[in-house]
């Protein structure tokens, strides 16, 4: 033990003086082909533009299994420069612990306030007044996707609404298409009934609920006909055994079937497989009930290290991911929007253009990681996926069992 | 000491049978080819297919084309055989924006596997031995608390984990800057500090620790099951603790040491959660890359890609029990395990 | 014959007359050897776990700190339909795959310790898939029995249209789906440390059974598994082991599904403490995992060990 302990000590003496180039080790759970070209544009802006160095620290496997290592590299004190999380509540115990650096100064320097948009994305780096988060994509779960060939197989047109989306459905059973793709995993579920909350009972509803936490609107009318919608749902969805949320949009793409209930992360997917906007494929933000879209995606996040040289490197690289060129280049390749309302896209199709309009009319409303903790999100996980996959779970059950963990949460 | 040398001859030459016997020694079967044998090797052909189903299945799948995986089943041979994904896999696969696939952690795997599997047996080998025959007074009260350690989820130790790799490393920082300032006076010559937490060092350790229970229970009862007549000849000799362990112990411990590798080698080389907690982005093992090339959340999944990641990744281990299987065998031909 | 009973019995500081006088220095290499296991033990797995079990006391979220909210945690455990469930699919994996491992181990062991032809090729076979982490074993199985492109399509596709075999997307026989594919995997190392016993008996005993007539089957069940026994307690700490901390695997084949019907403890845990940033719930159900482990280690520990010194 005792020449272990000589061996480790003689190994593992690491120099603590620096150059003035600094390596930033960024991490973050952005793996597949499109999220990694896009990682690139980052990496390569920040190579380019300033004489640190980008050092990549990808851990596929999304937040869940990214976030316990960026946690446990700042309780470590061996933080990474920086780290991406989703915006809104995910990293306020780090911001309260005073772990994360304050970016007011860059936010103030730049003009975040005036070129973020929608304004809603910097108060969910906000917190006390400070910044302390650096947000540089959009991405809004109210999509839904249709197959254009399978409808025409079916003899019928492609639905406008969810409503009619409905009526539909016997139709395509007949034609031997199943109606709805949806994936097995938890957050899909949960994710597809949120869409439906807000497209169905309205923004004033939902608000009511995952913002102001009243349970009493959940028992109301209104989210009784989500629930009772949803659980008319599972039938549709019947047929077709898939897990991850891009099988089932294959699904769609094939015209196996007819539609699916996705963010617009799904659009990669059809773009993958050569499908045409409008053509091949058909979307409808907010299910054509509701012209509306939540503001959800990513922000970088600072630790706090404690040595002047890194922090100067930090800002520096805030303010390039905020930068339009930057903002650019990243987007058009990660396919999502930009966080600027003063930038063009280089690459827009027609669904893409459906969002940049929403979006520039203000038509957004805050995401649910914003909203709700992650604690209660996951609890609302939990609960969608047993109603989903219970046949025998009744509309009203899922309903007064989602009004109490909406009373829970804080 | 000669005495415990001959002591192994001495007995191995006892029985002459013994030193001929070169494999297993159940109980023999009558005649190569009775009713028995038929049954043995069809019950062993048929469970081999089981076992190898799913190994056919990723070869197949590494060789086709994404198109051709979309359409068929899974049991179907390739159509057109294509080596790209496993050379994708290796060299291409893009994990963020390092594009080199898994060759990147290869080495960063080996680095690791290492130190790790030769501490981590060797300390377990010694406790076990320590804990068989060389018993004290609540020497099984901690390797009862060791045994709970056995069944501690990893993921909940992560955090107390890196708790104690982080004040361990102050603390030897701040013994190595006492010492070091003693013996030099220049100001600033002390200033490196000891760093567990994110340093290879650490994450051998934290390797050994979570191997060890496995281990030293392991150790402990195959010792436990060599007589004790010999281990009390021996001190009678006059031979002390690590005489024994070394002269006697270890020259029978050949196939219980093919496990413990086997255990250990397979264990450190397809961990993923700690190399990525306890190292940093550039000490990343093959793991990672392999769970970022499988795992992606949003994306395409390139099954074939997949399966010929998988199948590099496997390479190594599997390579070990091959070289093992010899060992397994030579370690009988000893005349080892019993007295 | 006498291997049994001397294993373990005879402790050398009683055996061997010592006159040291300090009771600490007695028996010194072997203290000092044991060093390194006894911080593991008392720093490492001891610390830990009574840090995790005052964290379960706290309400803490993303990150451990020490706000104090009682039972809280584990009022909360206690009322969540998935905890249930978790312990219920636990309990009947955890039965199933004890059972079979012990059984398809030995079974297998035993096969191949009869002098067979090309004993290291099906030692290989059986063992390879050890090689695999969780993630692929978990992938290739969730293929395999795809209903489309699996087991069941290419069935049907010979004829027989009506065969269904579709376990990952029944909640009622998912836990068997895992069970195949943890078998599959977990099997081979059994067999390995069942076969390492094996070649540690005696070959005199197979002689004095057959001089006697022993029949095989009990030869094996009466004389051999009992001389066996502490290959097999290393074995089902192993297996046991595993069970208690699966959660690659169904995170890799059916991520808890279909619905919440395949989750397990430890994904709850894990999911409760990163995905939900919920530790103080996390910890909680990790104590009450903990806290049914020593429920069934200490007293095997103090039949093992405690009963011997008073013999």
């Amino acid at each position: 033990m005792k020449l272990t302990t000589k061996l480790l000590a003689a190994t593992a003496i690491v120099s603590a003086t620096s150059a003035g180039a600094v390596d930033l080790e960024v991490m973050h759970w952005w793996t597949s082909g499109g999220e990694a070209a896009a990682v690139q544009e980052f990496a390569t802006a920040v190579n380019e533009n300033t004489e640190h160095n980008w050092i990549d620290g990808a851990i596929a496997g999304g937040g869940d299994v990214a976030r316990p290592v960026m946690v446990s590299r700042i309780i470590g004190g061996d933080p990474p420069a920086a780290f991406q999380f989703n915006h809104g509540l995910q990293a306020q115990e780090l911001i309260e612990a005073g772990l994360i650096l304050d970016l007011t100064d860059v936010a103030e320097e730049q003009g975040w306030e005036d070129i973020v948009n929608p304004p809603s994305l910097l108060d969910a780096c906000t917190y006390e007044g400070r910044v302390y988060c650096a947000p540089v994509n959009i991405h809004s779960w109210q999509w839904m996707w249709l197959s254009n060939a399978a409808f025409e197989e079916a003899g019928l047109e492609v639905p406008e609404t969810w409503t009619e989306f409905v009526e539909d459905a016997p139709a395509l059973r007949e034609a031997g298409i199943v109606p709805l793709a949806m994936g097995g995993q938890a957050w899909q579920q949960n994710g597809s009934f949120g869409v439906m909350a807000v497209a169905l009972a309205g923004l004033d509803n939902l608000l009511a609920v995952n913002r102001d936490k009243d349970a009493s609107v959940v028992r109301g009318e209104a989210y009784g006909q989500v629930f009772q919608a949803y659980a008319d749902a599972r039938e549709m969805a019947e047929g077709l055994d898939v897990q991850d949320w891009n099988q089932a949009t294959n699904a769609v793409i094939t015209g196996e079937a007819a539609a699916q209930i996705m963010g617009d992360w799904a659009q990669g997917e059809f773009a993958v497989a050569g499908m045409t906007a409008g053509e091949d494929y058909s979307c409808l933000p907010g299910l054509g009930e509701i012209a509306i879209l939540d503001t959800g995606g990513d922000a970088f996040y600072f630790p706090v290290t404690g040595d002047p040289e890194i922090e100067a490197a930090q800002k520096e690289m805030a303010a390039l991911m905020l930068s339009p060129e930057v903002q650019v280049a990243f987007n058009s390749v990660k396919g999502s929007l930009p966080i600027r309302g003063d930038v063009d896209l280089t690459t827009v199709n027609d669904c893409t253009q459906k969002g940049l309009d929403l979006l520039a009319n203000g038509d957004t409303m805050p995401s649910g990681n914003q909203l709700l903790s992650p604690d209660t999100t996951n609890q609302l996980n939990d609960l969608m996926t047993e109603f989903w996959n219970t046949p025998s779970m009744t509309a009203e059950d899922a309903q007064e069992r989602y009004a109490q963990i909406i009373e829970q949460a804080s | 000491m000669a005495d415990i040398g001959t002591l192994n001859t001495m007995k191995a030459a006892e029985d002459p049978v013994r030193g001929q016997l070169d494999g297993p020694r159940g109980a023999r079967p009558k005649r190569n080819l009775s009713r028995r044998n038929i049954m043995l090797y069809g019950v062993l052909i048929v469970v081999a297919i089981y076992y190898l189903l799913p190994l056919y299945v990723m070869i197949v799948t590494s060789l086709k084309t994404m198109p051709e995986i979309r359409l068929g089943n899974v049991f179907s041979l390739p159509k057109d055989i294509t080596f790209q994904p496993w050379v994708k896999a290796w060299a291409e696969a893009c994990t963020g924006v390092n594009c080199d696939g898994l060759s990147r952690g290869f080495w960063n795997s080996v680095r690791i596997l290492i130190p790790s599997v030769i501490l981590s047996i060797s300390i377990a080998c010694v406790s076990g031995y320590a804990l068989s025959k060389w018993k004290f007074k609540g020497s099984e009260v901690f390797f009862t608390l060791l045994l709970v350690g056995a069944f501690i989820p990893y993921q909940v130790m992560l955090y107390p984990v890196v708790i104690i790799l982080r004040d361990v490393g102050t603390f030897l920082t701040d013994i190595w800057q006492g010492t070091c300032g003693f013996f030099t006076s220049a100001e600033g010559s002390c200033r490196g500090r000891v760093q567990l937490f994110g340093s290879l060092s650490g994450l051998v350790i934290v390797h050994s620790i979570f191997g060890m229970p496995i281990l030293v229970l392991l150790f402990r009862n195959y010792f436990a099951s060599i007589p004790e007549e010999l281990f009390k000849a021996a001190r009678v000799d006059g031979a002390g603790f690590w005489q024994i362990l070394f002269r006697i112990m270890l020259p029978m411990s050949l196939p219980i040491l093919v496990v413990a590798i086997i255990l250990q080698v397979t264990g450190i080389w397809n961990d993923f959660l700690f190399g990525v907690v306890y190292t940093r982005a550039e000490q990343y093992p093959m793991t990672v890359q392999l769970n970022n090339i499988v795992n992606s959340v949003q994306g395409t999944k390139e099954y074939n890609v997949n399966m010929a990641a998988t199948l590099l990744t496997g390479l190594v281990p599997l390579a070990i029990y091959f070289v093992s299987g010899k060992l397994f065998v030579r370690g009988i031909a000893a005349g080892a395990v019993k007295g | 014959m006498a291997i049994a009973e001397s294993a373990d019995t005879v402790a050398p500081e009683r055996s061997a007359p010592q006159k040291r006088p300090l009771r600490l220095f007695r028996n010194l290499s072997s203290k000092i050897a044991l060093i390194p296991m006894i911080a593991t033990a008392v720093i490492v797995f001891m610390g830990g776990t009574i840090w995790t079990v005052v964290y379960s006391f706290t309400s803490s979220g993303l990150l451990p700190r020490l706000n104090w909210v009682g039972l809280d945690q584990y009022e909360r455990l206690w009322g969540t339909t998935k905890w249930i469930i978790s312990i219920q699919n636990l309990a009947l994996y955890g039965i199933c795959s004890l059972v079979l491992t012990l059984v398809i181990g030995f079974v297998l062991a035993a096969m191949l310790d009869r002098k067979i032809r090309f004993e290291d090729a099906f030692r290989t076979i059986f063992l390879y898939p050890f090689a695999l982490s969780f993630i692929v074993t978990g992938l290739v199985w969730q293929w395999i029995l795809n209903p489309d492109y699996g087991v069941q399509g290419v069935v049907r596709s010979l004829g027989w249209e009506s065969f269904t075999f579709n376990p990952l997307n029944n909640p009622d026989i998912v836990m068997f789906g895992l069970l195949i594919a943890g078998l599959w995997q977990g099997t081979g190392l059994i067999m390995c440390i069942m076969l390492a016993g094996l070649r540690g008996i005696d070959d005199d005993i197979w002689k004095a059974s057959r001089v006697d007539g022993i029949p095989v089957w009990k030869t094996y069940t009466r004389i051999i598994i009992p001389m066996m026994r502490p290959v097999f307690v290393t074995a089902i700490v192993l297996i046991a082991s595993g069970i208690i901390k699966l959660y690659d695997l169904v995170v890799a084949q059916t991520s808890g599904g279909p619905g919440i019907s395949s989750e397990v403890p430890a994904k709850y845990v894990m999911q409760s403490m990163f995905g939900g940033q919920n530790l103080g719930q996390g910890f909680a159900a990790s104590t009450m995992m903990l806290l049914s482990v020593v429920i069934i280690l200490v007293p095997w520990a103090l039949l093992e060990f405690g009963g011997r010194k008073r013999g």
